[in-house]
């Protein structure tokens, strides 16, 4: 048996039949990692002999296991915090941190039996569509070496692609978890802000972040969010499950039922198609692949629907105005204080700060602070970052009403398959405007997934993005799963990083 | 030219809450540097902060009684600046929607009864403690202070003189103390007042420049640094200057104000809602259930103590003013004590026993029943005034059982008849200098030789019986 | 919207970060240019629109006030670039 062909679910019940042992998995994956990670640069910190003493104290359990990924090696991306091991953020400012304790997440998977294989590569701070800003050097794309695998979650996405664990945990907070898995050619979901606790996530934009899955395909992201989601006192965002509170009939959610969910029946489900978002700037081959998916959908019973979207072109400014304010005050607290990186040679209290920010942290997150700074700064507020949450209330009633009209939407991810490597870094806002089709998910706090859907010429992977109502990741998941069902897009692996 | 001094208060108050306002570090004052903190309070990154129930209660039942409008939809900013004292470089407070807003305040200041609008009322997070460490030329953060929950108490500019000043917070921490969602303790900071002072020709009704001054942890500090601040003003705008809008330090030793470097003068702390906090709404039952469980506050208390028990007024000004000390006169008469004699005990006692020892009312130990108890041993005629007293005083620091104290010290007292008529006759005739003396007229003898049976009978002695039996035997 | 040095000066100062001369330069360009995409922004409109903040109706979200341990010191300091054994440590900060 071929491990790396198996989806985390399949290795998952192999292990429990005994067919595979979980050190056998761990080694396979440990394997892959120091035979890739060089090439691909995805993992910062690698726990190898961790993931194998923990492999071999879980061993025993693994016939009476309920969690269906119990003993599956998988990896975390560096911004979620691990009770001693390091926990960067990509960043320099944070030298070697270690937390004092583990996220919610990590707990949460530890309870499921998860073996993690360490912590991953990504865009500093998740601040960046390419994972190329990270102190520890770009992360590149498995599919093609010289090209980016995105980001932030780069690190996860080529991971998980390149068969160096089963499946990571990413954080999306504009598209960071559904842009990387559309380059690699992976599912990955965010989840509907609030069911996946922020407790242990190194905050980016606050109202925003979201933790979620990144697998080999839609059954697999299911099954990991059953683990991840759920009510957290510690974060006062969470939701409640099966919540109720608000309208009394509002939806609800049921926490850990996605898998049991995945029927792949369809039929009659009401797919949106935004006509906006196949305008201009779109790739002719993604439009393609993504107009595409509609057909196997309607093959399945689904009915499809155009409508417009009109907002489209208001949810980048909005994002990163509210983003990077949020991110200025959240990383005023890297100052060399209290825990990470101090600089040298300073004098006096205000040239600590400033010399060891200055020196800490990369071009891309000092430009999203001032930018922050400025959009709260005394005279603007108004005209930019109260606009701004005046224009996140529009974009969420435009959601709002579409969601009348049908049960998600489909859309690309990203108006491109994969940049080269350095392409992007010279023109900022130019990358910024390649996040349109995400970002207004998270200003809404929907739920929102990336499957891979097709190749270009160069043999890139496309990503088709499905976006749901709150609490819509069942029929998100169920329609991912109905179309993997018809494609083998999910199945393909790459061959870069691989030994020649 | 005459002036005005026109006054504006900051004042911020430590609720009396258990934990800390955003996680579960006790609020306990003291403890070692740095043993009271957490990831959520010292801002360790992921860390989340959820809002302390008891603090918006506090908060709500401080703003009812300071007759405030209370915000139904409430929420928290975050400020933003950097500090070594605040280790998230924000601070968690309420701009745009503070909790509370338009209260009043009656007060009784030496011009007479005044109103003070409360402007408004927020929560908000304390800062930590830095301590400057001369030794290695370094400051020492402590953030056992971070997180600890405040309310910040904004008036408007109503008054004209340091006493409406004191007068308007001995109300302020009365009433903070009564609702028990503060101790007021300024000595330990749980009281701090910012002080806004501008001055303006008598007369006008526009506001002149003001400064702030910061660090005032007394009544005195406040009322000297208001005399020293509204002067200097005067000065400098008499000798054709101008006052400058800025922050200034008090000093206490130098009884003067001194300018803070202008650079932190200019701020721009970039408020915006905080994310990571849900607004807060408050149902109708929920302010009704804290008006319902509001306690009668110390206004209420001083009306009905005249009226009900006749006390003098200023006893009852004394008793209402402190809640503990006022439980303790209440459980006193509710005990049987008669009101006069309770207050009494109170005002003369207890008062001075407690400013012997620097002590707050709500720190004592002697609880209402011993003293009860006393007192009716007093007029019960088993012990007399004086040898009470003494009692008193043994039992005080502990507490204790009065009976048991004055069996085993035999304190008694001696009501038999024949007993004090013996230990007269003794007296008279170890002293017949005293007897001659006051039968030539001079009264003076008489206390002497009542002062000699009572040494002999150890004090124990009911001085109305002796007085009779001395004077009887004297009159023979 | 125009952003010039002296704008960006006050924003770097504001956050604790330092430009050098070319740095700035070019910092200032790129802020001129994603600013003046942000008015976009100014086409939509927003007349009477509640600011979002928050995008779940959630609200009262409270704890009980119940005490619990508190992080160990010695772990606490243990991440710090400077400290000792019970406090944090920078330079002079208060007279």
């Amino acid at each position: 048996m071929e491990l790396r062909e198996l989806t985390a679910l399949e290795l998952g019940a192999a292990i429990k039949k005994g067919e595979v042992s979980m050190a056998e998995a761990a080694q396979a994956a440990l394997d892959r990692i120091s035979a890739q990670a060089g090439v691909l640069n995805s993992f910062i910190t690698v726990t190898g002999q961790q993931a194998l003493d923990r492999a071999a104290r879980l061993q025993a359990g693994a016939r009476d296991a309920q969690s269906p990924l119990y003993g599956v090696p998988m990896a975390i991306k560096d911004n979620i915090c691990t009770r001693g091991v390091k926990t960067s953020c990509a960043s320099k400012i944070l030298g070697d941190f270690e937390p004092l304790y583990d996220a919610a997440v990590v707990e949460r998977l530890a309870g499921a039996g998860a073996v993690s294989l360490g912590k991953l590569n990504m865009d500093e701070f998740a601040m960046g569509s390419t994972s190329e800003t990270s102190f520890y050097g770009p992360v590149k794309n498995p599919w093609d070496l010289e090209r980016v695998p995105g980001g932030s979650s780069g690190g996860a996405a080529a991971a998980v692609a390149a068969g160096m664990g089963w499946y990571a945990i990413g954080s999306d907070t504009g598209g960071s978890i559904r842009q990387p898995a559309s380059y690699c050619g992976v599912t990955g979901i965010k989840p509907t802000y609030g069911t996946v606790s922020r407790y242990g996530l190194i905050a980016y934009a606050s109202s925003l972040d979201q933790i979620g899955p990144l697998c080999r395909d839609a059954a697999d992201c299911a099954a990991v969010l059953d683990v991840l989601m759920g009510h957290d006192r510690r974060d006062a965002t969470s939701l409640p499950g099966r919540y109720s509170d608000w309208s009394g009939s509002g939806p609800r959610m049921d926490y850990g039922r996605l898998l049991e969910g995945l029927t792949g029946d369809i039929r009659g489900m009401k797919i949106g198609l935004p006509e906006d978002c196949f305008g201009d700037g779109l790739d002719g081959a993604v439009r393609t692949a993504v107009l595409a998916v509609s057909d196997v959908l309607e093959g399945r019973g689904a009915e499809i629907v155009p409508l417009p979207f009109p907002v489209l072109e208001y949810a980048v400014p909005t994002y990163y105005i509210i983003a990077a304010a949020e991110a200025s005050s959240n990383l005023s607290r890297f100052d060399g204080v209290k825990y990470g990186w101090r600089a040298d040679g300073y004098e006096g209290l205000a040239d600590l700060y400033r010399k060891t920010r200055t020196q800490g942290f990369g071009p891309e997150v000092k430009r999203r602070i001032l930018l922050g700074t400025f959009v709260l700064s005394s005279g603007y507020y108004d005209a930019y970052y109260k606009k701004a949450l005046q224009a996140k209330a529009v974009i969420k009633s435009a959601f709002d009403r579409v969601f009348r009209q049908c049960d998600m939407l489909l859309t690309p991810v990203a108006p491109t398959t994969a940049p080269r490597l350095g392409e992007s870094l010279d023109d900022p806002l130019q990358m910024y405007l390649g996040d349109i089709y995400t970002v207004s998910v998270n200003l809404a706090g929907l739920p929102a997934l990336s499957m891979p859907c097709g190749f270009d010429r160069r043999g890139l992977p496309i990503g088709a993005q499905l976006i749901g109502p709150h609490f819509g990741e069942g029929a998100l998941l169920n329609t991912a799963h109905a179309f993997q069902l018809d494609t083998d897009y999910h199945r393909r692996t790459p061959k870069g990083g691989d030994p020649a | 030219m005459t002036w005005e001094t026109v006054i504006g208060l900051e004042t911020h108050v430590e609720l009396a809450t258990k934990t800390k306002i955003f996680c579960a570090c006790t609020t306990a004052f003291g403890g070692g540097p740095n043993t009271h903190c957490c990831p959520v309070c010292t801002g360790m990154p992921g860390a989340l902060p959820v809002l302390n129930k008891k603090v918006l209660e506090f908060a709500v039942k401080a703003g009812l009684a300071l007759g405030c409008s209370i915000t139904r939809y409430s929420k928290f900013d975050r400020k933003n600046y950097f500090y070594p004292d605040l280790p998230k470089a924000y601070q968690i407070s309420q701009l745009s929607l503070p909790i509370a807003r338009d209260g009043k305040v009656d007060i009784r200041a030496a011009a007479g009864p005044r109103t003070v609008h409360i402007h408004e009322l927020h929560m908000e997070e304390d800062a930590g403690k830095l301590v400057h460490d001369p030794w290695l030329d370094q400051t020492r953060a402590d953030y056992n202070r971070c997180g600890v929950p405040l309310i910040e108490i904004v008036t408007e500019p109503d008054f004209r003189s340091a006493d409406e000043v004191v007068a308007y917070l001995g109300k302020l921490k009365e009433t903070l103390q009564y609702l028990g969602v503060s101790d007021c303790k300024m000595q330990e900071g749980s009281l701090r007042c910012d002080v806004n002072l501008s001055v303006r020709p008598m007369g006008s009704t526009e506001l002149g420049t003001r400064t702030e001054m910061k660090n005032l942890n007394s009544f005195k500090a406040i009322t000297r640094a208001i005399g020293y601040e509204a002067k200097r003003q005067i000065e400098l705008i008499e000798a054709g200057r101008r006052v400058i809008q800025e922050t200034r330090r008090w000093d206490e030793n130098k009884d003067a104000t001194y300018a803070m470097r202008s650079k932190e003068n200019a701020q721009d702390y970039r408020y915006f809602p905080e994310p990571d906090l849900p607004p807060i709404e408050l149902p109708e039952e929920y302010l009704a259930g804290l008006r319902a469980a509001q306690p009668e506050l110390a206004e209420a208390k001083r009306t009905r103590y005249q009226t009900d028990y006749g006390l003098p007024e200023y006893d009852c000004q004394m008793i209402a003013s402190d809640s503990a000390l006022a439980r303790f006169f209440e459980t006193l008469v509710e005990l049987g004590t008669p009101p006069k004699q309770g207050a009494n005990w109170i005002m003369g006692e207890v008062l001075g026993a407690l400013a012997a020892r620097s002590m707050e009312p709500k720190d004592m130990k002697l609880t209402p029943p011993t003293l009860a108890r006393l007192i009716a041993l007093v007029s019960g005629g088993s012990l007399n005034r004086n040898t009470a007293v003494k009692v008193f005083e043994a039992v005080f620091d502990a507490d204790g059982d009065v009976d048991a104290y004055v069996k085993e010290h035999g304190l008694e007292q001696v009501n038999d008849g024949k007993v004090v008529r013996d230990a007269c006759a003794r007296a008279l005739a170890a002293n017949p200098r005293s007897v001659e003396d006051y039968r030539s007229g001079k009264e003076k003898a008489f206390g002497f030789l009542v002062g000699q049976v009572m040494r002999e009978l150890k004090g124990r002695a009911n001085p109305k019986t002796v007085n009779t039996a001395l004077r009887e035997l004297l009159e023979q | 919207m125009n952003i010039d040095t002296e704008m960006v000066d006050y924003i770097a100062e504001l956050s604790r970060l330092e430009l050098q001369a070319g740095e700035k330069q070019a910092m200032t360009a790129e802020l001129e240019r994603i600013i003046a995409y942000m008015d976009v922004l100014n086409r939509l409109d927003t007349q009477g629109v509640e600011p979002m903040s928050h995008v779940f109706p959630v609200k009262n979200v409270l704890r009980e006030d119940t005490v619990a341990a508190s992080q160990d010191r010695d772990e606490l300091l243990a991440g710090s670039p400077a400290g000792d054994k019970e406090a944090f440590l920078v330079p002079k900060a208060v007279e």
